[in-house]
């Protein structure tokens, strides 16, 4: 058993803990700490996987930047542990399903690529180096400067709704 | 290999906790010559052994823990703010390197290709302890404190990130190595010395130091994030702001100064830390300074600094830096090389003189 493996499996047990910590912990701060956590974890194994550009930015966007915002509206609007309102009869059933269906069909993908040698297997180290990057870079700004682009804008626009949504309209404030 | 790896960072930590309580003594002292008094001068020679006689004091008193908190947040979130402050450091390059019984010891704890994005990414995990101690206290003050930060440094962040961006571009590398290496002709704060303030400022705020120490604004949070938080835990977040106070003045030294470079540094390698020493005293005393003369900014005008000066001028700084380098290397003319600096400070002075406008108007009459 390699040193790779072990630390694999054992950061595969964190992520999973992590993330039913999330799932069934009664106190929406500790949910959100737990998915920090997770998203930590994520990163390590892009470490594993030798690419450690996407795992800093990994930390730095989801642990950093989303999940304090997160955290900031959820103690801003003081919703750590909202009772437990079930409005949707239906959801729960529906939930349960569809992940079993997800389940099924990870599992029998897995399994079926498993066979052919199409598993999953590490990218050998020259894709990771900065070399790549660049490349990636140069893909991202020149081959898919319009997808780009238009991701962006689609960001501002949300900020922008945002805005406009919270702002209070002269006169109607009282 | 890995014992070398220990060694290194355990001497690293051991450099920022002594380095930590002596610069608690040189702000003290040095606050007190700008506030003409003397300042600690009793335990030992010139005081020197104030900084231990702090810690004896601050490991006997007796620690609290309030009856209503989150508990284990609470005890998690002083931890959460020193580590940071602590591992931050392991990429900054203290030197070149040296021999020691016949093999070659490099002064630095990693040499990893993405450095600088490592630099953001604790810097931004840093937030939590703050945060976290401010809500897990239960108390409003806290809760505001902790709120507050969590905000300035999220504002404050996209002028940092901005500002290392920059560096990077002058450097053409994300490596701090070779970000210092890139300066042996030139310090990047002649090329880019608006580069260079943004980040000092924007790390000002990172810190939570004067004066943008409004988490801990006394008269209006009695003592913000950890107002209920006494002894050894108090002294942890005491000791993570000085140990950030310490980094940051080497990353800044490492991206804008020159790092560990100086006359002789090439054949004597152990002059590294010693410079890097002298410049990171030199930065520290800057913020000593700050915080003796200025008052403390008032919150909304912090935001609106934050964003609507900091961010603009920052996004501004790094266009004319790319367009300048990209433009000398196509037509390998240093004249548009030149024009990064000129074109830096006019932008500087036109952001200065936004603010000047805006606070005049302000206080004509309206808020």
């Amino acid at each position: 058993m390699s040193s790779d493996l072990i630390v694999f499996l054992v950061l595969s047990l964190v992520a999973i803990a992590t993330a039913l910590g999330m799932l069934f912990s009664k106190n929406a701060v500790y949910s959100a700490l737990f998915l920090v956590l997770n998203f930590v974890t994520v990163a390590i194994f892009y470490l594993l996987l030798g690419a450690p550009f996407i795992a800093m930015a990994q930390i730095t966007v989801y642990a950093g930047a989303i999940m304090v915002l997160f955290l900031f509206v959820i103690m801003l609007l003081g919703a750590e542990s909202l009772a437990p309102a079930n409005s949707l009869p239906w959801q729960k059933p529906l939930a349960i399903l569809l992940s079993i269906i997800l389940a099924v069909e990870a599992t029998y993908l897995l399994f079926n690529r498993a066979g052919t040698g199409m598993a999953v297997v590490a990218p050998d180290a020259s894709v990771n180096t900065m070399e790549s990057l660049r490349e990636m870079a140069l893909a991202l700004f020149n081959q898919f400067l319009l997808p780009f682009e238009v991701t962006s804008i689609l960001l501002l626009v949300a900020m922008m709704g945002a805005i406009v949504l919270t702002r209070q309209e002269k006169g109607a404030a009282q | 290999m890995w014992v070398e790896w220990i060694v290194k960072g355990f001497i690293l930590c051991l450099i920022l906790l002594t380095g930590f309580a002596y610069l608690t003594l040189y702000e003290r002292r040095a606050l007190a010559r700008i506030q003409v008094r003397v300042g600690p001068n009793r335990a030992g020679p010139q005081g020197l052994l104030q900084p231990i006689a702090d810690a004896v004091k601050l490991i006997f008193k007796e620690e609290l823990t309030p009856g209503k908190v989150y508990k284990v947040v609470f005890l998690l979130a002083p931890v959460l703010t020193v580590v940071p402050s602590l591992i931050i450091a392991a990429v900054i390059p203290l030197g070149t390197s040296f021999e020691l019984f016949g093999r070659e010891i490099t002064l630095y704890v990693a040499d990893i290709n993405v450095g600088v994005l490592y630099l953001m990414s604790i810097a931004s995990i840093a937030v939590y302890g703050i945060v976290l101690a401010g809500w897990s206290s239960n108390n409003k003050y806290a809760m505001l404190g902790g709120i507050r930060s969590s905000a300035q440094m999220i504002s404050y962040e996209l002028a940092l990130g901005l500002s290392f961006v920059t560096a990077i571009i002058l450097g053409n590398s994300m490596s701090l190595v070779d970000i210092v290496n890139g300066q042996k002709q030139l310090w990047y704060v002649v090329v880019q010395p608006v580069g260079a303030l943004i980040f000092w400022i924007a790390t000002l705020a990172e810190v939570n130091r004067a004066p943008f120490d409004m988490p801990e604004a006394e008269q209006e949070l009695t003592a913000g994030y950890h107002a209920e938080y006494s002894g050894m835990k108090f002294a942890l977040f005491f000791m993570a702001e000085y140990q950030k106070m310490i980094v940051i003045c080497m990353i800044l030294a490492t991206l804008y100064l020159g790092g560990y470079l100086g006359p002789f540094v090439d054949k004597f390698p152990l002059l590294g830390p010693v410079y890097l020493f002298l410049k990171v005293i030199v930065l520290l005393f800057g913020m000593i300074w700050v915080r003796a003369t200025w008052p403390r900014i008032r919150y909304d005008r912090l935001m609106a600094f934050g964003w609507k000066i900091m961010l603009p001028l920052a996004l501004a700084i790094a266009f004319i830096t790319a367009t300048g380098i990209l433009l000398a290397d196509t037509f390998e003319n240093p004249l548009y090389f030149w024009s990064i600096p000129v074109l830096s400070l006019i932008s500087l002075f036109v952001a200065i003189a936004f603010i000047y406008r805006d606070l005049r108007r302000k206080s004509h009459g309206r808020v």
